[in-house]
């Protein structure tokens, strides 16, 4: 039900002979349904305005109705999906083909007013909401947004054989990362756009290995294979920008021979709202956001851009995270979000894109100081990819809750965390030149007189997510770094 | 008869998303033909009249047979088929 309102708003119209064939007349246009008794209530005052004004009625159901008016039937609803109806009766005022002014269910006070009729309905209750439109009817909308906003559509229409499985089908054309993918129907994909107010045309991105422009509306496809709700694909299509990029570098994360793809970080308040888990089990299974978010991306990579294990993508073992690796940053952590410190504004839904391995856990459960808590994290640290290698590569390290509480009792920020790991993983050059520890890998051996960082400055990706129990956090080691490999990138999200 | 069910492909759509299939040759006259027996009872006596008919057309037949008409022919029969054969002769009947 829906209160009297004057609203305005209308339906984006596609440029169609079908759309230019719902142009309201002009004057009182009134839509209304024999099924509702607020219809049934106006209906004599319906009968005595198309007799002294210009009304033309609209009704969905039953063409004689209103009796004693020669109403227009509806009967495809398309008037009512392309004036965006929600609520019967509807009564708007038209000018020049163009809507004016409009109000929805009796209001005695709205319709005087929108009919210029002072003594309208005297015998009615001052008020009385309206029912739902047909063209708002759950069972209906899909089926109707295919049929008058499907034209919007640019994707070549796959037909399915009459005896074939759906779910076998999407495996029988190469379109799944191995898990069963959604069938992305017209009906689906739609929905899917209503997540956001792009244009389907519009282009995302330009997506590697196949270097193929991107448009919202196959984003959307790989949302609704990926399992994603509507309410994702903003997320899904800012993941699809963040790593297409020459700083980012998707095309190096996917051909390379390393276990590594894209890890995604989401911070901000729409973390919650979209549901998403920085919880227990953060990292894990479990989360419809968390998981179809990230494995929407792959699907990008995989069947836009051409990007599949064994083609482009060389990785000699993977990881399970590159089906999909995506999880949210706690909202009480002690520290800023990692998006706030890589520059996004303060509040603000973001998300950084990282090329990652999948995590491994540090496990410290006796330090209750934050000095042999940090020397507790830098020893696993120091061993990232290999004890002997330093520089190279980046890691986004994941607090865990009750790891994080150390920290912040001892009134440690972000800043101080990363600084006393960075003093802890200074490592002399005599452990890590070649032959060092009876390890051939290493540096050269004119290091040996050096003291090197195992990091680069910035290279630890400080986040807190987990579950509140465990004194525990997680590493996530990254690829190649800098120009010659992919830095992390942090984009905010857009609706 | 269901109605056609469609999927928005979601591709690059550089590749064609059916195989089309070659053109029907104007006559047999030289061709390979394959005929592939599925295993059901006397099937052997329809495609023995089949084969001497499509002789007389000029067509050179292959014979094959699959072990039991209840599962799909093994890949390397198919295969086998695919390399050794022009025409494919496709109908069904029981």
């Amino acid at each position: 039900m829906n209160s009297a309102a004057t609203d305005t708003r209308r339906r984006e119209q596609s440029p169609t002979d079908e759309s230019s064939s719902h142009v309201l007349p002009d004057g009182l246009v009134a839509v209304v349904k024999a099924e509702c008794e607020t219809c049934q209530m106006v209906a004599p005052l319906l009968a005595d305005l198309a007799r002294r004004a210009d009304l033309t009625v609209f009704t969905q159901d039953d063409p004689a109705f209103p009796p004693g008016v020669a109403a227009v039937h509806d009967g495809d609803l398309g008037v009512s999906w392309h004036h965006d109806i929600e609520t019967v009766p509807t009564i708007m005022r038209v000018v020049d083909g163009r809507e004016v002014e409009r109000t929805v269910g009796w209001s005695r006070d709205e319709w005087r007013r929108l009919t210029g009729d002072p003594g309208l309905g005297a015998e009615l209750p001052p008020s009385r909401p309206g029912c739902g439109s047909m063209s708002v009817d759950p069972d209906r909308v899909d089926e109707l947004r295919v049929r008058f906003a499907g034209g919007r559509l640019r994707s070549r229409r796959v037909e399915l054989a009459a005896r074939e499985d759906d779910i076998e089908a999407m495996y029988a054309r190469g379109w799944t990362d191995g898990l069963p993918v959604v069938p992305p129907t017209e009906e689906r994909v739609l929905r899917m756009l209503e997540g956001t107010p792009r244009d389907p045309a519009d282009v995302v991105a330009t997506v590697p290995p196949d270097l193929v422009d991107v448009s919202v509306e196959k984003v959307a496809i790989s949302a609704v294979m990926a399992g994603c709700l509507p309410e994702h694909l903003p997320w899904v299509l800012t993941a699809v920008e963040a790593v297409c990029n020459n700083e980012f570098n998707i095309h190096g994360v996917l051909a390379t021979t390393m276990p590594v793809g894209p890890v995604i970080v989401a911070s901000g308040p729409g973390t919650r709202a979209i549901g998403m888990n920085s919880g227990v089990n953060a990292l894990g299974q479990g989360n419809r956001a968390n998981l179809t978010i990230g494995r929407a991306l792959q699907l990008v990579v995989r069947n836009v851009g051409g990007g599949r294990p064994g083609g482009v993508d060389r990785a000699t073992h993977g990881n399970p995270g590159k089906i999909s690796f995506c999880f949210a940053e706690r909202s009480d952590s002690p520290f800023t979000t990692l998006a706030e410190s890589r520059g996004a504004t303060p509040g603000a839904d973001a998300i950084t894109v990282f090329a990652g391995e999948g995590p491994r856990c540090v496990v410290d459960q006796i330090s209750r100081r934050p000095e042999s808590l940090a020397q507790s994290l830098a020893a696993c640290l120091r061993t990232l990819h290999s004890p002997k290698l330093v520089l190279g590569f980046d890691a986004i390290l994941v607090l865990g809750p009750e790891h994080a509480r150390v920290f912040a009792d001892a009134g440690w920020d972000r800043e101080r965390v990363l600084a006393e790991l960075d003093a802890r993983l200074r490592i002399p050059g005599t452990e890590l030149v070649r032959g060092a520890g009876g390890i051939d890998e290493g540096l050269p051996a004119t290091f040996a007189d050096h003291t090197l960082p195992k990091f680069r400055p910035g290279g630890i990706l400080l986040a807190c997510a987990g579950g509140g129990a465990g004194l525990f956090s997680e590493i996530i080691g990254g690829w190649a770094n800098g120009e010659i490999g992919s830095q992390p990138v942090t984009r905010e999200v857009q609706p | 008869m269901s109605s056609p069910r469609y999927v928005l492909d979601p591709t690059s759509e550089r590749h064609v998303a059916q195989r089309e299939r070659l053109a029907r040759p104007a006559g047999l006259a030289g061709l390979r033909v394959g005929l592939l027996d599925i295993s059901k009872p006397r099937g052997d006596v329809f495609l023995d009249r089949l084969e001497a008919r499509l002789a007389e057309a000029g067509a050179r037949v292959n014979r094959y047979r699959k072990p039991t008409f209840t599962k799909p022919a093994p890949v390397d029969l198919r295969h086998e088929i695919a390399t050794q054969c022009d025409v494919v002769i496709e109908a069904l009947a029981d």
